[in-house]
Formats: structure tokens, C-alpha cells, sequence
């Protein structure tokens, strides 16, 4: 039996927002922030998605974005709790605890990144893109292990949560309800996008360059633009998950990082508006209860995870919803 | 910085570039013939090495461990390609990242079923332990230079092979017309399974011989392999020469940066500082070495031009 | 492991029915490369629980994989979820700073079983945070100590480029009187050290002091034994406990390295930890070992007097520390790090088995350079 894929898709939203006010009313807080974490990290996925899926890029170092995103959070937060400004050379910058500020920071900072890694490596393509992004993010990784200030392989622990106007972060369904607000609102951008002529114009370029420039359009220029969207998202993402832990450190850059968003993307659906979200969600989930069966967990993963390869291709979603064309 | 100290530095370079050049090898012919990225390729190198630490230490003797060894990480080749690979040649990349990414978290986990958490014992034999005194007054251990002697008679052996036998011929014609060689009477499905078994073997040896001046443990083989990626990168994907070469520009940036950048910075900053900043830019030279290569020839020294 | 995994079930089928009186969170390293520590630490801190008899305390074991957010995930989980009482059994420093510093601030006890960074020993000390290893440096202190007593007076000193290595040569100079012929920082993580070693041919030094935590040590030793040069070696105990010793071999044989115990330590609860321990997992405890064992018998001897629910009367039961150490004495400093004797101990080999002996005190009743920072 197929299911139409926006009968999925908002089965999946409405899920996600139920378990949570359901673990509320149980009074299981922990559940609350297990499902924060799939919001997250479903976020990131939606942001590594525009390259991967709408644009055909395999970046393996999006993990990049998503330190940079929890560092941003985690220098900023650092400065106000210890009440040593940072010093900039012209001005000096006192920190912040605001989540706003904080989330167009590391949004910046994340695009600005984007811009010269995009810039260098979409001269590749294929596995040598694969390669390139992961070997620049391996130059953040050990960059950040060897940086002392901001407590190099230890990371920087951040003991309060960072505050949001109006808000308790600390109170566990609060903060998921900020997180996944953003969540629905960069999935109903990440639609708006995908259907305008910039998403037809980078689906296009993911499937013939040549007949992209042929058009007067240049496939590098909207590669880029695609790049650096894709690394914000991920970089939002990356704060957020710095203020679920409240902590960061350079396992947030590692390459097994990258990997994983990857394999979220693979479970739920490459190029499917919520192919992230549900791989999120089902690995979230599967770590969970599989951690807890056994030591040798990752084995029953491993397993899962390849029979998912060879007998759901194009995804869950794909298996759920029959080869509807992944691409509008 | 004497000149004696500078050579030993160069030879460990080269002996470390061409440890690097086995697992590379098997990585860029199994791209080259098959077009898959095989992310389990640093398990193979963990299964030669625990093969070598369990048989060495059954019989005492470390040749035997060593065939062991390839023995082991061909036989795993195998199978895996017969069982999982084989299915995955039409997917995307993707897919078969997933794979075999699926595949390391089964091995890591079920060498640790098998063998316990704890690392294994394996040593170098006595004939070849201990320094020999090279001309030039320069002592250096006889086993690295046994690893040097290995990787370039390998790499020989290779050549030989790709260049010099009816194998060597379809694997050079799997990689450029997968379709007319099929046509042309190879069972290309035996083919495949070979070829992936040859640099399963490849990269058994290299664990084992590995083994043997490391830690023999869960996990050793992740490093490798991303070191591994980086050196068929640089050389050109499918081309075992660029191999050969990415394997010893790597092998010698990693040493050489490590000894000289701390020196580097000594001219203008004290000791410690100096030591640190040295010693993070040489963990990230190798990475960018590669983002220059790849900004300079997006498809490697030897890859093909599109 | 076996047995104790049947244990631990039983223990949680019996909390379904009957709700335990006490509950602790053990977060610590079971899968992965560094699952050796982990597992040594659980099961010497579920032997001394099963020793005590005592079926109200429940303990809930978690794996960590070594990842920070998994480890603050996890403890998140024991607060919120599982409710524990106390908390232990993070291996690695930047772990515990992810983690211990909200836990005990959400008025959860921690008692340390292997990490001890310095931030937690000085300045960021907390009532509710106990150490019950060691503070990071400690070792590295006694290693220096060492030094000066065997007569070295130019050390050759590397540590891998981290925090914890930072710490490491940090210590080791703090005591160390002599002249440093170099200094070297490798990246965390590198499995060949022929550069760092021909470094060390080439300098005049007359010692080589390192800190090469896991398997790096292993690859280090074995590539130094080989390399010919015969400077005597000192280092920490971290690469030479009895996990890792067999895979190191000859290599390590003489070697002196500094622990705050052995196996040889001479009282009645060290020999029967010991024996009891290789009767129950068939193999020889660990330092690692010793410390889970020492921390599961400081929390019972806190118990034995309060409970944790008041805080304050369980907090000075712990601050006590009366209970019998494998260690002999143990007492806390002001910042709840223990004031130790920590010994000189060589690598021999028993039959077949590496394992070490005591040859002497490297540093008496010490406790560490941060405790004057810890206002609490």
C-alpha cells in the first residue's frame, strides 16, 4: 500500500510534536530531549539536503558547518559567562547569552565559510568533491583540537542554556518547541525554495551542467548560492545542538559527523523534503533502543543500516510512498 | 639540524608513504575497475592485523601470521563483495557509502566479540628488530627498512601484473569499457570478486606489517583509510602509479611537516608555543596539500582528464 | 562479564517490581577503541557492589562510545529520566567537563572513578564532585619526582597536542629539576613516532619522559624498544596498566612508570580485590580496575551512614572517605581530590604474564597544584 508523500510528511511533523506533549504529560523529560536532538539533527540534514539531494553535491564535510555553528554559539556564550570581552583588535565584544544573536552569527559566519569552501572546491566534482569538502573538514577538526583558548580537545562547556526572549530554555519542552519551530519554518523555506526557479535551475545543474549554461544560467554560480544556504542551515543547526548540550567540542567537526548527517539523509530519502526528518527521527530512535539491548549494538546497527542499502532504495520515504520522482 | 637527522627523517617518510601505498592500491584499482568507494577498506587492514597478532601467536611464527593475514582480508574481501558489494555496482555512491559505512560498524564490532576489547599482542621478529648502522653512521631499525624492501616489491609486483599478465589486461580493459569486456567472453562478476579480494589482501598485509610496530586494536584502521582517500585523491582516482606517488608525497609531508614546522616557528616564537603551533599546522598539512592539488588538477596528478 | 551482565539484569527486572532505594548512573566507555577502560572500570565498581550484598542500590551502566554529546545525552537521560542519585564512570577528562559540571549543579553526587581535570580540582570545584583516582596531574608529578630521584638531569618530554598532554609535561616539569633537552607535542591520535624518535637519537638527553595514553603508548614503546636507543623511559601508569601490557610485550620490561596502585600493595583489601577480581573476569585487575572497585566502596561506606537524599549528611559521610582503599590510607583534600602516596613501579615479567612492581614512593601524601584555588 503507497501513502502520498504530504500525508507522510505531515504525519511525520504531527509525531514529532505529539510525543513530546505526550512525554510531557507522563512527566518523561528525557524524552522530550531525545526528540530535540532527531529535531536537530534532522535540521542539519535539511541544510546538507540542499547540496546532496536538490543539487547532486555529496559533501562530506558538512560536519564543518556544523562545528562552526556550535563553536560560534560556544565562543559567544563563553565571553558573557566569564565576563571577559573579546578582544578584537578595533572594538571589543563583550558576548552574548541571546539565542537570536547567536543563531545570525553562527549563520553568517557559517555562509561566509561556505562562500570560499564552495568556491574552491565546486571546481571538482564527483569523488573528488567528496573528497575535498571531507579535507576541509578535517583542517576544522584539528584546528580545533589544537586551539587552547577555547578549551582545544575538551571543548567549552557552557553551564546555562542561552537565553531566548520570553522564554525558560532550560525547561526541556520549551526549548524543543523553539527548535522545532525553526525546523518547520526552514522546511517550509526549503520548499518555497526547491519549487522556485532557483531550486528548478539547481535541479537542473544537479543533471546537466552543460544544458544549464546553455539556458545563459551559470551552474557553478548556483551551485554556490545552493552551497552556502545549505552550509547556514547546518551551521543553525550546529548552535542549536551546542545549547542541547550545553557544550562543544571538536567531535562536532569530526568526519564521522559528516558521515552520519549522510547516512540520515540515505535512511529517510535522498533529495525528499523530509527525507532528513524521518532518518533523524528512526536513527535517534534506533541508537536508543538498540544501545540499551547490548554492547555490541552497533553491530545490530550495521546491520540494519545495510539491509536499508539493499532493499529500501530511495529511502524509507521511497519505500513508504513508491518511486514518485524525487525531484518536482 | 644535521644532516644524518634530516635523512632518517626522509627514510621514515618514505617507509610510512609506502605502508600508505598498499591500502591505497587497493582502493583506487577497486575504484578504478568497479567504481565503488569503499569506505571498509581500513576493516580490512584491522582484519590483516588481528589475523597476524592470532596466528603469530598461535605458531610463533610471523611469515605465517602475515600470510594469515592476507589469507583473511582476502577471504573477507570476498564475501563481502559476494554478499553485499556485488549488489551495489549500478547504486549511486551514495548508497554505497552508506554500505560500507555500515560495513566498519559491523567489523569493528564483531572483531571486539571475537577478540575482546583489549589490544592485541604482535612484535617483530628477532632477525629483523633492532637499528643497523646505514653508511653514513645513520643507526635506523632494520624493520623499516624490511617495510621500505616490502611496499616497493609490492608495488613492483603490481605493476608487473597490471602491465604483464592476462589479468592485468581485463582489469586495464574493466576500466575503461566494463560492457565490451563482458561482451568479449570475461565472466566480469569473477572479475570483480578478484580484484576486490587482491586489495582486500593488500590491505591485510599492510595491517599486519603494521601491526607489528603499533597497537593492534578496534578501530586502527579508520585513520589509515582516511589517509588512504586523501593519497588516491592526490594521485588520480584509478591510476595505481598516482597511487604510488600521492602515497609518497603524503607519507613525507606528514613526517617532514611535523619534524620542520616546529623548528619553523622556533625562529620567532618560544619553545612551547612554538612546539604547539608547529604541531597543529603539520596535523593539517596533509589535508592541505591535498585542497591544493585538487584546486590546482581537480582530478588528481594522474587522474583523467574530462 | 557474563555473570555480571545476568546481575545487572536481575538487578533491573527486580527495580521494575520493587523500586530501588538508592540509584546511581554509571556513563562510561564500553564499545570502541578505548572500551578496555570502561569495561575495567564497571566491573571493578560491580564487584564491590555485589560484595556488599546489599540488593537496594541499583546501578544503571550506560556506553558512552567516548563521544561528549552521547556522554551529556546519557546524562541528561540519568537525571531526567532515570533519577539517579550519584553519578560516575566517565573515563576521559574532556567528558567529564561536558558533563559533571550541570550534573552537580542539578544536585546529583559525582564521584570520579579516572578523570580529573584541572578546572574541576581549582577553580570550578564543587561540594557535590568527588575524585576518587586522581587529579590529571598527579602522575605526571610523581614521574618528575622520579626523575630528579634516579638522577636524571636532561629529559627528553612528549605528549600528545591536547589539553591532557598540556597537562601532562606541565606536571612532569612542576617537579622535574633538571634540563629539558626537548619538548614535543604529537598529534592526538598519530600511531608513528619514528620522526619524534630520531629526534630523540639526535639530542643529548638522558631521559625520555612521555604520556601516550592507549594504544599510542603501545605503538610508541614497541617502535622505541626497536629503534635501539637505550635511554630509560618514564611515564604515567596510563601505558602500562594491565589492560594494555601484554600488547606492549618486552618492549615495556624495565620500564618505570608511576601509579598511585599495584597489585602488590601490601593490605588485606588490595589482596583480596585482587584475587577476588581474576576469580571473577579471569583476568588481572587494572588501575582502572582498582579505582571503579574503590569507588563503588567509597559510596557504600557513605551509605552506611546516610542517605543521599540528605545531602548534606551524605555529603560529609563521603568527605569522610572511611572506607578500606586497595591503596591503603586515603583521605580527601579541601577539593575532594584524594591526598596519595604515589609509588615508582617497574615492569616485570610473572611466568608469562607483564605486569608491575613496586620499587619505591615518588611522592608521599600528595595532593595537587589547584587545591588552593577551590573556594567552597
Amino acid at each position: 500500500m503507497k501513502v502520498d508523500e504530504r500525508v507522510c510528511n505531515a504525519l511525520v511533523l504531527f509525531g514529532m510534536l505529539a510525543l513530546p506533549l505526550w512525554a510531557l504529560a507522563q512527566d518523561e523529560p528525557f524524552t522530550i530531549t531525545l526528540v530535540t536532538r532527531a529535531v536537530i539533527l534532522a535540521l542539519a540534514a535539511v541544510g546538507l539536503n540542499i547540496v546532496l539531494g536538490f543539487g547532486g553535491m555529496v559533501s562530506f564535510g558538512h560536519a564543518m558547518f556544523f562545528g562552526i555553528g556550535g563553536y560560534a554559539m560556544g565562543i559567544l556564550a563563553y565571553h558573557a559567562q566569564t565576563y571577559m570581552p573579546l578582544d578584537l583588535g578595533l572594538f571589543t565584544f563583550e558576548g552574548t547569552k541571546s539565542m537570536p544573536v547567536i543563531w545570525l552569527v553562527a549563520m553568517v559566519v557559517s555562509a561566509m565559510i561556505a562562500l570560499l569552501v564552495g568556491l574552491l572546491s565546486l571546481r571538482t566534482s564527483g569523488v573528488y568533491f567528496i573528497m575535498i569538502t571531507l579535507a576541509f573538514g578535517q583542517m576544522f577538526f584539528y584546528f580545533a583540537i589544537s586551539w587552547a583558548a577555547y578549551g582545544g580537545e575538551d571543548g567549552l562547556s557552557i553551564y546555562v542554556r542561552n537565553d531566548f526572549p520570553g522564554l525558560n530554555t532550560l525547561v526541556p519542552i520549551q526549548f524543543f518547541g523553539v527548535c522545532f519551530a525553526i525546523l518547520c519554518v526552514v522546511l517550509f523555506l526549503v520548499a518555497r525554495l526547491r519549487a522556485s526557479p532557483f531550486g528548478l535551475a539547481l535541479n537542473a545543474a544537479r543533471q546537466s551542467g552543460v544544458r544549464v549554461e546553455t539556458m545563459g544560467l551559470d551552474p557553478m554560480r548556483i551551485k554556490l548560492v545552493a552551497f552556502i544556504l545549505s552550509g547556514a542551515i547546518t551551521g543553525l543547526a550546529g548552535a542549536l545542538f551546542a545549547d542541547l548540550n550545553r557544550f562543544v567540542s571538536p567531535s562536532m567537526f569530526s568526519w564521522q559527523l559528516s558521515g552520519e548527517l549522510i547516512v540520515l539523509i540515505i535512511i529517510g530519502g535522498v533529495g525528499r523534503l523530509m527525507g532528513p526528518v524521518i532518518g533523524a527521527c528512526v536513527f535517534v530512535a534506533l541508537e536508543h533502543a538498540l544501545g540499551g539491548l547490548t554492547d555490541f549494538w552497533h553491530i545490530y546497527l550495521g546491520v540494519i543500516l545495510l539491509c536499508i542499502v539493499l532493499f529500501a532504495r530511495g529511502g524509507l520515504i521511497g519505500l513508504l510512498t513508491g518511486k514518485e520522482s524525487a525531484h518536482v | 639540524m644535521s644532516s644524518i637527522l634530516i635523512i632518517e627523517q626522509i627514510l621514515n617518510g618514505l617507509q610510512f608513504g609506502v605502508m600508505l601505498f598498499l591500502m591505497a592500491a587497493g582502493l583506487t584499482l577497486i575504484f578504478g575497475v568497479m567504481g565503488l568507494i569503499n569506505l571498509a577498506h581500513g576493516s580490512l587492514y584491522m582484519v590483516g592485523a588481528f589475523a597476524t597478532a592470532a596466528v603469530a601467536g598461535a605458531t610463533g611464527s610471523f611469515l605465517l601470521g602475515l600470510i594469515a593475514a592476507m589469507v583473511a582480508a582476502a577471504l573477507a574481501g570476498a564475501i563481502i563483495e559476494m554478499v553485499v558489494i556485488r549488489r551495489l555496482y549500478k547504486a549511486p555512491h551514495l548508497d554505497q557509502v552508506l554500505a560500507t559505512f555500515a560495513l566498519i560498524l559491523i567489523f569493528s564490532e564483531g572483531t571486539r566479540w571475537l577478540f575482546g576489547s583489549f589490544p592485541l599482542f604482535l612484535d617483530i621478529p628477532d632477525v629483523i628488530s633492532g637499528p643497523v648502522t646505514l653508511p653514513g653512521g645513520i643507526a635506523y631499525p632494520i624493520y623499516r627498512l624490511t617495510l621500505i624492501a616490502v611496499g616497493l616489491a609490492v608495488a613492483i609486483g603490481l605493476w608487473l601484473l597490471i602491465e604483464r599478465t592476462r589479468i592485468g589486461i581485463q582489469i586495464r580493459a574493466g576500466e575503461n569499457d566494463r560492457e565490451m569486456i563482458a561482451a568479449l567472453g570475461v565472466d566480469i562478476s569473477k572479475l570483480y570478486t578478484l580484484v576486490f579480494a587482491l586489495g582486500a589482501a593488500l590491505a591485510g598485509l599492510a595491517g599486519g606489517l603494521v601491526g607489528a610496530i603499533q597497537s593492534v586494536q578496534i578501530g586502527m584502521g579508520e585513520p589509515v583509510l582516511i589517509l588512504a582517500f586523501v593519497v588516491i585523491v592526490i594521485g588520480g582516482i584509478g591510476s595505481v602509479r598516482g597511487a604510488f606517488v600521492g602515497a609518497l608525497l603524503v607519507g613525507l609531508t606528514d613526517t617532514l611537516g611535523g619534524v620542520f614546522l616546529p623548528e619553523f616557528f622556533k625562529l620567532f616564537m618560544e619553545t612551547g608555543a612554538a612546539q604547539k603551533t608547529g604541531s597543529a599546522i603539520s596535523s593539517m598539512s596533509v589535508y592541505v596539500l591535498m585542497g591544493i592539488v585538487l584546486i590546482w588538477r581537480p582530478t588528481g596528478l594522474f587522474g583523467a582528464r574530462s | 562479564m557474563n555473570r555480571f551482565m545476568v546481575a545487572v539484569t536481575a538487578a533491573t527486572l527486580a527495580a521494575t517490581t520493587v523500586a530501588a532505594d538508592v540509584k546511581v548512573g554509571m556513563i562510561t566507555t564500553l564499545s570502541g577503541g578505548g572500551a578496555g577502560l570502561g569495561i575495567d572500570v564497571r566491573d571493578g565498581f560491580m564487584l564491590a557492589i555485589a560484595q556488599s550484598g546489599r540488593d537496594d542500590i541499583e546501578v544503571v551502566i550506560e556506553d558512552d562510545q567516548r563521544k561528549p554529546d552521547i556522554a551529556v545525552q546519557l546524562s541528561d537521560k540519568m537525571i531526567q529520566s532515570e533519577r539517579v542519585d550519584v553519578m560516575t564512570g566517565i573515563i576521559w577528562s574532556n567528558l567529564a567537563m561536558a558533563v559533571v559540571p550541570a550534573a552537580v549543579n542539578q544536585n546529583v553526587f559525582y564521584l570520579s572513578p579516572n578523570a580529573g581535570p584541572s578546572p574541576l580540582a581549582g577553580k570550578g570545584c564543587h561540594q557535590n564532585y568527588f575524585n576518587v583516582a586522581w587529579q590529571n596531574d598527579n602522575l605526571h608529578e610523581a614521574a618528575g619526582a622520579h626523575a630528579n630521584s634516579a638522577g636524571y638531569t636532561n629529559s627528553f618530554i612528549l605528549a600528545p597536542n591536547y589539553p591532557a598532554g598540556t597537562d601532562a609535561l606541565t606536571g612532569y616539569k612542576r617537579f622535574f629539576e633538571g634540563e629539558l633537552a626537548g619538548e614535543i607535542y604529537t598529534q592526538l591520535g598519530q600511531t608513528d613516532y619514528a620522526a619524534e624518535i630520531a629526534q630523540i637519537r639526535a639530542s643529548d638527553a638522558d631521559s625520555v619522559f612521555f604520556f601516550l595514553p592507549g594504544g599510542m603508548g603501545i605503538s610508541f614503546l614497541k617502535q622505541y624498544a626497536d629503534s635501539g636507543i637505550d635511554l630509560p623511559v618514564v611515564g604515567p601508569a596510563f601505558s602500562f596498566d594491565q589492560g594494555i601490557l601484554q600488547a606492549v610485550g618486552d618492549a615495556a620490561l624495565g620500564v618505570v612508570n608511576t601509579s598511585q596502585w599495584n597489585k602488590d600493595i601490601d593490605n588485606p583489601t588490595n589482596a583480596a580485590f585482587v584475587e577476588t577480581f581474576e576469580a571473577e573476569y579471569g583476568r588481572l585487575p587494572s588501575l582502572y580496575a582498582s579505582q571503579g572497585f574503590d569507588t563503588a566502596n567509597l559510596l557504600l561506606s557513605a551509605l552506611d551512614k546516610a542517605e543521599p537524599s540528605d545531602a548534606d549528611a551524605f555529603r560529609d559521610a563521603l568527605r569522610a572517605a572511611e572506607f578500606d582503599s586497595t591503596r591503603g590510607d586515603f583521605a580527601f583534600g579541601p577539593n575532594h581530590h584524594p591526598v596519595q602516596t604515589i609509588y615508582a613501579r617497574e615492569v616485570i615479567k610473572e611466568g608469562d604474564i607483564f605486569t608491575n612492581k613496586i620499587i619505591g614512593t615518588a611522592l608521599e601524601a600528595h595532593s595537587d597544584a589547584y587545591a588552593a584555588d577551590c573556594k567552597m
